[in-house]
């Protein structure tokens, strides 16, 4: 069996794990932000429909990482113009484009026949097999949206808390509402191959979740989820080398048993 | 109401013919409404009389159908909302909500707790504190804008009676102290009366406006207040013109 130090100097390890640890950096904050506005399903809706983003970016040939990217982005500014002029309830919209959008990129991909997929690697990930490509686009990706979370965060808070404040106190709401989309739908365009569309909502809302707990304000909650999404892609990397199983699932197992961990552990909260 | 900003230098917000339909129900029909320097101007109607409505046009979060709002240049509007529900899984202290607003220094921060005598509720969770101290941390936010105007709509609702008075007499001396005028809706016509210049009655239109003694020098009026403080209906017996109909729409006008 390979040794710690052998795993440690092995470029596919190295390169998991820094794609990982960097996705945990955006993905707590960006988590909380999920949670707190409710968005879990809409988060969801975006991932599933990034498999046909895959999907059409294989069938017109350009560049993988940049279609899925672009595609993400489009489908989450179509979103956020669908929410806004509702003809159906957002909760049932969210349902039908979920799985429609899963359905027909699933469909997509096995009529081209001509291209070789593994459907599996795009529905829950393959993070072993990043390579440095792969790697480059994450860290890009992820210090773009760090960069605009620090940049208005104190905007995102505000039109978070209450929405109306906000406005009133010059906030634009519906900006920082769309910037919030665009910069969740670059985190799991980068998520797909860590992850995959079917885990990443998990593993942006369940290490806030746990981290919820122990929080006085949301500067806390975010890095306290940043910890354990990070902790989680590490134990998780390792038990999938040593115990042969699927990365992107074994630490989002791992994100669980945190989030399971702190209803056993007593609350710091002091209120 | 006549005149306009140009006309009057002491106007701060003038709505003209404000006319504003939600689901196809008339809401507002015609309003008027001036606020001027240093006045505390009290909105008063039935609920569903479009009171939200009205505050909601002048503070441009919804737009109205006709009519116009005028604002002097660079007013600031500080504001203090209904009925206001943080989410539970968002962790935050007085303290961080307040610095939300703009973001104000912690100084002007001290200084707006230590105004409205909650200093000691800076470090709690904004989620854990009761309906009474929530309604001054909000007012703390409001007045961090420096606010030429402040717009309070219900500010005493779900305070117990005893804090009511207290709450409508802090904002009177906020009046005085911030340079502020006032624009809230109140049902607690009994506790305002006294400090309010202006008051407006309005149940989709404005059925009268003026002093409080104009809009009611019946005797039975304040004691109608006074024994019903709890309700949230405002009940008014001054005589209208006019009478509404079920919806609310004006059935006949002579005046």
């Amino acid at each position: 069996m390979i040794s710690i130090t052998e795993l440690l100097t092995a470029d596919f390890f190295i390169f998991a794990l820094v794609a990982g640890l960097s996705l945990s950096i955006v993905a707590g904050p960006l988590g909380s932000f999920i949670v707190w506005r409710r968005m879990s399903y809409f988060g969801d809706t975006l991932a599933h429909s990034a498999l046909l983003g895959i999907a059409i970016g294989l069938i017109t040939g350009g560049n993988p990482q940049l279609s899925i990217v672009i595609s993400c982005l489009l489908l989450g500014a179509l979103l956020v113009y669908l929410d806004k002029n509702p003809s159906v309830s957002t909760d049932t919209l969210l349902g039908i484009l979920a799985h429609s959008t899963l359905a027909v990129g699933v469909v997509l991909l096995a009529l081209t026949d001509s291209i070789r997929v593994d459907l599996e690697a795009y529905l829950f990930g393959a993070l072993l097999t990043i390579n440095s490509t792969d790697l480059i686009w994450v860290v890009v990706i992820v210090a773009v949206v760090a960069a605009v979370l620090y940049r208005y965060w104190n905007d995102f808070l505000s039109a978070t808390v209450h929405a109306e404040l906000a406005v009133i106190e010059g906030v634009n709401v519906e900006r920082c509402n769309l910037f919030l989309v665009l910069l969740i739908a670059l985190t799991i365009a980068v998520s797909m191959k860590i992850v995959g569309v079917l885990l990443i909502t998990s593993l942006l809302i369940i290490p806030p979740a746990a981290a919820r707990k122990f929080s006085e304000s949301p500067e806390k909650m975010a890095l306290l989820a940043s910890m354990v999404g990070a902790l989680s892609i590490i134990l998780g990397l390792f038990s999938a080398f040593y115990f042969d199983t699927p990365a992107g699932p074994t630490i989002v197992v791992f994100a669980a048993l945190f989030f399971l961990a702190t209803y056993i552990f007593p609350s710091v909260q002091k209120n | 109401m006549d005149g306009s900003l140009e006309s009057n230098p002491k106007l701060l917000i003038a709505a003209q013919g404000i006319n504003k339909a939600l689901n196809s129900r008339n809401i507002l029909q015609g309003i008027d409404l001036e606020i001027e320097e240093g006045q505390i101007v009290t909105l008063i109607g039935p609920n569903g009389a479009g009171k939200t409505t009205l505050v909601r046009i002048l503070l441009g979060l919804i737009a109205a159908d006709t009519g116009a709002v005028h604002k002097r240049p660079n007013l600031r509007i500080g504001y203090m909302p209904q009925r206001v529900q943080l989410e539970s899984t968002l962790p935050i202290t007085v303290h961080r909500f307040l610095r939300l607003a703009n973001p104000p220094s912690n100084k002007e921060i001290e200084a707006s707790l230590s105004q409205l005598n909650i200093t000691h509720l800076a470090q709690q969770q904004v989620i854990s504190i009761s309906g009474g101290e929530l309604q001054r941390v909000l007012l703390a936010r409001a007045l961090l804008r420096k606010p030429h105007l402040l717009i309070l709509d219900e500010p005493a609702q779900g305070v117990d009676i005893a804090g009511q008075a207290e709450l409508y007499e802090l904002i009177s001396e906020i009046r005085h102290e911030n340079k502020c005028s006032v624009l809230m809706i109140s049902h607690d016509l009994h506790l305002v009366m006294s400090s309010t210049d202006e008051v407006v009655c309005l149940n989709h239109h404005v059925c009268c406006h003026g002093k409080p003694d104009q809009v009611s020098t019946d005797p039975a009026f304040l004691e109608l207040f006074g024994a019903n403080v709890s309700t949230n209906l405002a009940v008014y017996t001054h005589h209208h013109n006019h009478e509404h109909d079920i919806a609310g729409e004006v059935k006949s006008s002579d005046s």
